[in-house]
């Protein structure tokens, strides 16, 4: 996939160097216990930055459900038609989803519930990995 | 003139139990205008977002019966929602035909109340002017509220749509080899139209109440068939063709489970309305509908997008919030317009509203049944942007007319006293009752 290569601000730029270290973090605000993805300057809870962090995720979880794209609004991606976007829920928190075309996975062969587990793709340029998910076995 | 502020918060009643609306029949709608539709702006001045709106406000300002200089407040969407005309030059025709303002776009792909007052001069008493954003359904909740709290008297509503030539949306971010901003956090997957999030739920929607796609197929033929009923509409003026459940079942899939019919068809227009107060409505030449209620939500989405979960507590909550601001139930709405554009938001609405005791679940079952407009549940009697083309305006136009009995063959044979349209999103939307009489 020739992905669009996401550039990083300030909120983000922590998570998009830790893909490049093959790790995958969302943020948490441990007085709220609360997981948060995308990032945001703020927690929703309490409404403060005081004490957000980033926490690793195991990059374990399910696809909850998927759509199967064939008009992309998207110019890279409009030679890649049809492809999957899987919504994929993480397993410490079914309420924080990551997108995933599912590489390797058939269009529109998607098992709904499967387990799914993070990898690192590059995208349309070399120097920002992606994260990913493929269909655990 | 002043930059034009953007309507604030403080002025969209979003919260729940906040009771009866303070200004609950003290505002009516006394004139409705739209111009001539069009598939593309063929680039002439007289078919321009800036022709197209002075056409509008013309027309409903003489279906109010009054002069421009009764007018003193504007309350005006400024975004267009189609591609923006810069940096392409501005053409010579339309230059010479209009007075521009700081934003080349002008009367062209946006529309400020700045050149709406530069242009029609004739609007010499406008001392009140605010932007809305987004959508119609917006513009006319700030209207009401400005209109009941006494900050202007008589007011232009105006949203205007543009359409230039090529594929629709595949302009911006969206054609960038990088995501930047809220991008990249969906362009690296390829994850770009709204539609795709409905087509995502209704999959969800499918799954845990047993339905299918196929089964909206009623819902969609019965849009068409209400919008060749409303001689305003695009394909009523310029298509007039009916969508068959064949046609539906066989189109080309956009981000499946969602297709072509499902989503709405971009056009130009232009609309305006004239709101008072209930006292001068009484004068003007229409009978007043009176405005019962607005109730908006504001999105709340955990992650990257809305689940089924969102959606349906979202829905649940601006329908009790309806009812609470209009004293109202849903027995008593006699026509709903909820937005269906796409399509797949109609169902969330409709259960979440329960009219006609639709629960969870079960829309698509109702949409087996008879709903045309001479039928005894003539739901979405607009045809919406299905059945007139992208506007989040047809729905707003058919309450009106329905309780004026002004909507012609569209006239539901039940009573049209209560009406409730509302768009857009189920996380992020503004509803208004418009009703016949003032209590």
């Amino acid at each position: 996939m020739p992905r669009p290569v996401p550039i990083p601000d300030e909120v983000s730029k922590p998570f998009w160097e830790a893909a490049n270290e093959r790790r995958l973090i969302v943020q948490i605000c441990p007085p709220c216990d609360l997981l948060q993805f995308p990032p945001e300057s703020i927690c929703p809870q309490c409404n403060s930055a005081e004490n957000l962090e980033w926490s690793e995720v195991s990059g374990r979880g399910t696809i909850d459900d998927y759509v199967v794209i064939h008009d992309s609004r998207l110019r890279l991606f409009v030679e890649e038609q049809p492809y999957n976007v899987a919504i994929i829920q993480l397993e410490e928190d079914p309420g924080i989803q990551f997108f995933s075309n599912l590489p390797g996975t058939p269009v529109d062969e998607v098992p709904v519930g499967a387990s799914v587990e993070v990898i690192f793709v590059e995208g349309a340029a070399p120097g920002q990995l992606i994260p990913e998910w493929r269909i655990v076995h | 003139m002043a930059p034009t502020p953007l309507a604030p918060l403080s002025l969209y009643r979003e919260r729940e139990n906040l009771g009866i609306w303070e200004h609950r029949g003290k505002v009516a709608v006394a004139g409705l205008g739209c111009s001539p539709t069009a598939r593309r702006w063929d680039e002439t001045p007289e078919t321009s977002v800036g022709a197209n709106t002075i056409i509008a406000v013309n027309k409903a300002l003489e279906d109010a019966g009054i002069s421009p200089g009764a007018i003193d407040g504007l309350v005006v969407v400024p975004h267009c929602t189609g591609e923006p005309w810069a940096p392409r030059p501005i053409p010579e025709d339309f230059a010479q035909a209009y007075i521009p303002t700081d934003d080349p776009n002008d009367g062209i792909s946006s529309m400020s109340a700045d050149w709406l007052v530069k242009n029609m001069p004739e609007l010499s008493n406008v001392t009140f002017a605010m932007h809305a954003p987004t959508c119609m359904s917006k513009a006319i909740v700030v209207a009401a509220q400005i209109v009941g709290d006494g900050e202007a008297n008589t007011v232009l509503v105006v949203r205007a749509l543009n359409n230039l030539s090529g594929r629709y949306s595949q302009w911006g971010a969206n054609a960038l080899d990088t995501a930047p901003g809220r991008a990249q956090w969906t362009s690296p997957w390829g994850w770009s139209a709204a539609g795709a999030t409905y087509g995502y739920l209704l999959n969800k929607y499918c799954r845990k109440y047993g339905s299918s796609h196929d089964r909206m197929a009623p819902f969609i033929v019965n849009q068409r068939r209400n919008g060749l009923m409303n001689p305003d509409g695009f394909f009523y003026q310029h298509r007039p063709e009916a969508i068959t459940v064949e046609d539906y079942l066989a189109a080309r899939w956009l981000a499946k489970p969602m297709n072509l019919y499902d989503a709405d068809m971009p056009i130009q227009v232009s609309f305006a309305y004239v709101f008072t107060t209930a006292d001068r409505a009484k004068d003007m030449r229409q009978p007043p509908v009176y405005i019962l209620n607005h109730a908006s939500n504001v999105p709340k989405v955990r992650s990257n997008i809305q689940t089924l979960d969102e959606v349906e507590a979202s829905t649940d909550a601006i329908a009790r919030k309806v009812f609470d601001g209009s004293g109202i139930t849903a027995n008593d709405i006699d026509v709903f317009n909820p937005y269906d554009g796409f399509t797949l938001f109609t169902q969330y609405y409709l259960e979440g509203f329960q009219w006609h005791g639709v629960r969870r679940g079960e829309a698509h079952d109702f949409w087996a049944g008879d709903i045309t407009v001479e039928g005894p549940h003539p739901f979405s009697s607009s045809g919406g942007n299905t059945g007139s083309g992208r506007t989040r305006v047809w729905l707003h136009n058919d309450c009106i007319q329905q309780i004026r009995g002004q909507a012609g063959n569209r006239q539901v044979n039940n009573k049209a006293e209560i009406a409730v349209s509302g768009a857009y999103t189920p996380t992020d939307s503004c509803w208004t009752t418009w009703s016949k009489y003032p209590d």
